[in-house]
């Protein structure tokens, strides 16, 4: 299991007071005082450390193997989902999932990429690298939703697209800019939520959405850090310092105007407390679907359009 | 762009940047940089581009005085963009306006390879979303030559955006029910080709360019088998469905004329 640097004392911790716990069932001696002081130094340590995290913690916490996934959340916030499988075109694409699902008294179709837990499933999942498929499947979806008034839900968590030569053939940069193309085109209320690693092309393709959300240690880059930094300086090894330059955070997407709102996570992030997290999306995604649901189909068109019209910074010169 | 050649007057030749061979540059330039030997076309800047594709003096830039700006302060972007600004003479990598093609209005936009790899920042995304937009609203056919590596990293999750906004624009011009053709030049890459790139209603490649959608290193280490010899090439993109037609350089500006005849949107 990964452990990262800046998260070793909180782990440290924590097997201490698993330890004590241990010892006081086994033995039967009340060590509940000292679990009790050691809770409280970990609860201090882990807002110490929250509070000063890097970009590039950002990025490991995006990428933390316990990090809830896709399916993760959709079975701690839905009431039900069937999921639905292929782009009828040839493939099913397990690097993205999708469905129909119940959430809080609204349908939806739901679509996001999702990763896999252990060796096996994660190639599998092709490490939610999506291929054009996946994105054909998305939307295929994307279709039904609007043929069924269906509002969609996507959550993106990809690293990246499938870069490999049998996508490279089946036009993965076709699908990607299609997927786009699609989501533009609906009238029904979409929202968004970069929920773990937004990468480039591969996560704005399921993320052109009336209402952009992030989770607060989620990150979303037009290129991996460890790719910038070999670009800018020739050593990936200087990742950190991309990721401070390339601004992935969600606050800077919302300093940037490119998201609606950052989501907070419990203290010391989505993997320590799924349950917690799934909560906060749940309400924050029917917020979102709530307010959406003023607008006519036409204004849901035209709004989605007006929004990502606006985004970009320059100069006009006189 | 050429190497001299350093002989007699080596103003006069150049030579082919891939079989090698020395070309006479007279004749050179008559065939529009492309090699009489093999075929090979090099790459042209924007404006030269646009003097070969559209009537002659009917071109009118539009969006000139869009600048880009450094909202990340961003390591020596600044720097960058003025050394670009200052080899090229160009402002930003594409370049856009109005002009007529046998006689008809177009919108046209050319992207500049020179510039900083032809990247999508915020200038160019706005550059040609107005393009698209110039289309829809004065009714006019979208012809753009794409040339370029991708997003353009200096501005981050920004020049990740463009590449939405830019698909908005194809969305637009789609329901005003106007044509839109596209010319993959070398190269056409990453975040341009993921976008309003491959959105064309007709997808014209020069011979040779290289179009794909990652680095052939990563491709090549994302796959089991080897990647075939013509990976990534317009002629391999073509093979699999993903271009209409390769078009050598001479013939695009009447390949052009005739598919917009056929749209009605010329002639
Ligand atoms: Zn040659």
């Amino acid at each position: 299991m990964t452990i990262f640097d800046f998260e070793k004392p909180i782990n440290e911790l924590e097997s201490a007071i698993q330890e004590l716990r241990q010892l006081s069932a086994e033995k039967g001696l009340d060590r509940s005082r000292e679990i009790a002081e050691l809770e409280t130094q970990r609860e201090r340590l882990l807002k110490q450390i929250f509070a000063h995290l890097r970009p590039w913690d950002k990025v490991l916490l995006a990428r933390h193997p316990k990090r809830p996934y896709t399916m993760d959340y959709i079975r701690l916030m839905c009431e039900q989902f069937v999921e639905l499988h292929g782009d009828r075109l040839g493939f099913d694409d397990p690097a993205i999932v999708g469905g129909l699902a119940k959430l809080g008294g609204y349908k939806l179709v739901v679509v996001g990429q999702q990763k896999g837990r252990d060796l096996k499933e994660r190639q599998k999942r092709n490490f939610a690298m999506a291929k054009p498929e996946g994105y054909r499947k998305a939307m295929r979806l994307f279709q039904l939703a609007e043929k069924f008034r269906l509002p969609v839900l996507t959550l993106v968590d990809t690293p990246a697209a499938d870069p490999g030569v049998e996508s490279e053939s089946r036009g993965i940069s076709e699908a990607i800019a299609r997927s786009m193309l699609t989501m533009f085109q609906l009238t029904v209320p979409t929202v968004a939520v970069v929920i773990g690693e937004g990468g480039s092309g591969g996560a704005i393709a399921l993320a052109v959405a009336n209402r952009v959300l992030m989770l607060e240690h989620a990150i979303y880059s037009v290129i991996p850090p460890e790719g910038c930094a070999a670009i800018i300086w020739r050593d990936a090894s200087r990742a950190p310092e991309a990721a401070d330059a390339l601004q992935l955070t969600a606050d800077d997407a919302l300093r940037l105007g490119l998201i609606d709102m950052v989501i907070s996570e419990p203290l010391g992030a989505a993997h320590r407390d799924p349950q917690t997290t799934a909560l906060s999306l749940r309400s924050a995604i029917l917020q979102q679907f709530h307010e959406l649901s003023a607008l006519t189909p036409e204004q849901l068109y035209q709004h989605r359009h007006e929004r990502f019209r606006r985004m970009g910074t320059f100069l006009s010169t006189p | 762009m050429q190497r001299r050649v350093a002989s007699g007057s080596s103003e006069q030749w150049v030579q082919c940047q891939k079989c090698k061979k020395i070309l006479f540059k007279p004749d050179f330039e008559r065939a529009l940089r492309v090699c009489i030997h093999c075929g090979h076309h090099h790459r042209l800047r924007a404006r030269e581009r646009i003097a070969i594709t559209l009537d002659p003096d009917t071109f009118v830039e539009q969006d000139a005085e869009l600048r880009s700006d450094d909202p990340l302060r961003f390591p020596d972007y600044p720097d960058k963009l003025m050394r670009a600004q200052q080899t090229t003479g160009e402002f930003e990598a594409v370049i856009t306006g109005t002009g007529k093609l046998g006689g008809s209005e177009v919108v046209i936009g050319v992207m500049d390879f020179a510039f900083m790899g032809g990247s999508m920042g915020s200038v160019v995304g706005e550059k040609i979303m107005r393009c698209f937009l110039r289309g829809a609203d004065e009714y006019l056919p979208v012809i753009l030559f794409c040339a370029s590596g991708g997003a353009r990293m200096q501005e981050g999750m920004l020049s990740l955006m463009q590449m939405a906004k830019t698909t908005a624009g194809v969305e637009k011009l789609q329901r005003a029910g106007l044509p839109y053709l596209a010319v993959f030049t070398d190269p056409t890459m990453a975040g341009v080709l993921a976008s309003f790139a491959s959105l064309a209603d007709v997808i014209i490649a020069e011979p040779g360019a290289l179009v794909g959608f990652a680095g052939q290193r990563v491709a090549a280490q994302a796959s089991s088998g080897k990647p075939p010899t013509n990976f990534q090439t317009a002629e391999f993109q073509t093979e699999h469905g993903m271009v209409d037609l390769i078009v050598p350089r001479a013939q695009i500006r009447p390949t052009l004329l005739y598919l917009l005849e056929m749209f009605g949107g010329a002639g």
